[in-house]
């Protein structure tokens, strides 16, 4: 890598979903030398775990989510964005020059910043949902459905991602059981109107997953119903949690200021945050929209204010 | 030294007789975790070689060795010393995460 940590660089990128590819390519055309820390194992963001992305526009027939980001993270490198497959592990945003470390221990300094860390995986928060990860419990279909070839698989949450990765897991699983806190589903009417259509996929509405059994390897989910209180047992031998997601924003927290869910505030339709010259986009802001073409938009917003906050400078 | 592919039929010879610890990165093509760490194993491999080996297993040609231990989310990496399992991670992590996690081994 051939990072110059001895200057102060216009402006680094931390993220790399199409928030911080698209921040990329667009700092990079507007000749501001954009750094770009893509995370060392989270390298193009949730995209990389989903299968076909039909709804980006401009790919009429559809786009492998994988696909999708190799392009556009060449087409930041084709700009002159300088990419490092790297975490930043912590970050010092006040002050006029702002320094990032990183996995390597390395310091970069910036003028301005771009966050883009996107968001994790939630977790049902169960101390046997942990010890059983790997052995049963799963965070990506398309990882791992293949290991759980005609069994009896649960998914939990209501929303897009646990409609995609229950009509993905009925390719191998026997059946699919979509488990739901709610009576009604989050998913928009597409994705709910396959997964209902879908021979071997049922639901359990107003169900909540209290625990997970099983020693070695997960054997069923202890369930309880959010109307009535009744608990009960179901043998599972898998569990694909697709509850929502958490913004990345530990690192930052005590200097950006945050919501109660921990997602970066910024001013208005900007991408500006309390510090100046520090920009968030993406998953790390947006709870409400968190779709590739909001997360690229914004990304595009904070590339240009982060262009003009140089300028004024 | 650089990991090296191990399979169904010289998994007993390289890795459950090996005299020093064997970390086995179960992975398959499709997923996009295993490629984002496999790097990171090459790295580990070439830093730390004499005191850990690591091999390869692609769990969808070598389903039989992945089903005997169990492996249902990859990138599944245990760690092998004497012929049994001594530690297991479970998905990607960055490099530091990783040398945490064999620490003992490879110290």
């Amino acid at each position: 890598m051939s990072v110059d940590y001895s200057k102060v660089h216009e402006v680094v990128i931390v993220g790399s979903g199409p928030a911080g590819y698209t921040a990329a390519i667009y700092t990079a055309r507007a000749q501001l030398n954009p750094v770009i820390y893509e995370g060392s194992v989270t390298t193009g963001g949730a995209l990389m775990n989903t299968t076909e992305v039909e709804n980006f526009p401009g790919f009429e027939d559809g786009i492998m989510g994988p696909d999708l980001m190799d392009q556009m993270r060449k087409q930041a490198l084709r700009f002159g964005a300088e990419l490092v497959t790297d975490d930043i592990t912590s970050m010092k945003l006040d002050g006029e020059i702002k320094e990032l470390t990183d996995g390597m221990g390395n310091t970069i300094r910036a003028k301005s910043v771009i966050l883009a860390m996107g968001s994790a995986y939630k977790e049902l928060g169960l101390e046997n949902e942990k010890r059983l990860s790997g052995r049963g419990v799963s965070w990506c279909a398309t990882c791992d459905g293949f290991f759980f070839r005609e069994q009896l698989i649960a998914v939990a949450g209501g929303g897009d991602s646990a409609m995609e990765e229950a009509n993905f897991l009925t390719k191998f699983a026997t059946k699919v059981v979509i488990i739901h806190r709610r009576e009604e589903l989050r998913a928009s009417k597409i994705m709910a109107e396959r997964a209902k259509k879908n021979p071997k996929i049922e639901f359990m509405f107003n169900t909540q997953i209290v625990d997970v059994l099983g020693e070695d390897k997960m054997s069923g989910l202890k369930l309880k119903n959010t109307k009535t209180g009744e608990e009960s047992v179901k043998d599972f031998t898998g569990l694909f949690v697709a509850i929502g997601h958490l913004p990345r924003s530990e690192l930052v927290k005590g200097q950006v200021v945050t919501n109660n869910d921990g997602y970066v505030e910024v001013e208005g339709r900007s991408t500006k945050t309390n510090i100046k010259g520090v920009f968030a986009c993406g998953d790390l802001v947006d709870h409400t929209y968190r779709q590739a073409i909001t997360a690229a938009g914004s990304g595009c917003q904070a590339a240009l204010d982060a262009e003009r906050f140089l300028a004024g400078h | 030294m650089a990991t090296e592919k191990v399979t169904a039929a010289n998994f007993n010879d390289v890795v459950l007789k090996s005299t020093t610890p064997v970390l086995v990165d179960f992975w398959a093509e499709w997923c996009g975790p295993c490629r984002a760490v496999a790097p990171i194993l090459e790295e580990i491999s070439n830093e730390y070689a004499g005191k850990i080996k690591i091999v390869k297993l692609n769990t969808d040609e070598e389903g039989s060795v992945a089903m005997k231990y169990g492996i249902s989310s990859i990138p599944t990496m245990n760690l092998f010393v004497g012929g049994e399992v001594v530690k297991s991670i479970v998905g990607a992590r960055p490099k530091p995460a990783i040398v945490r996690e064999l620490s003992e081994y490879i110290g």
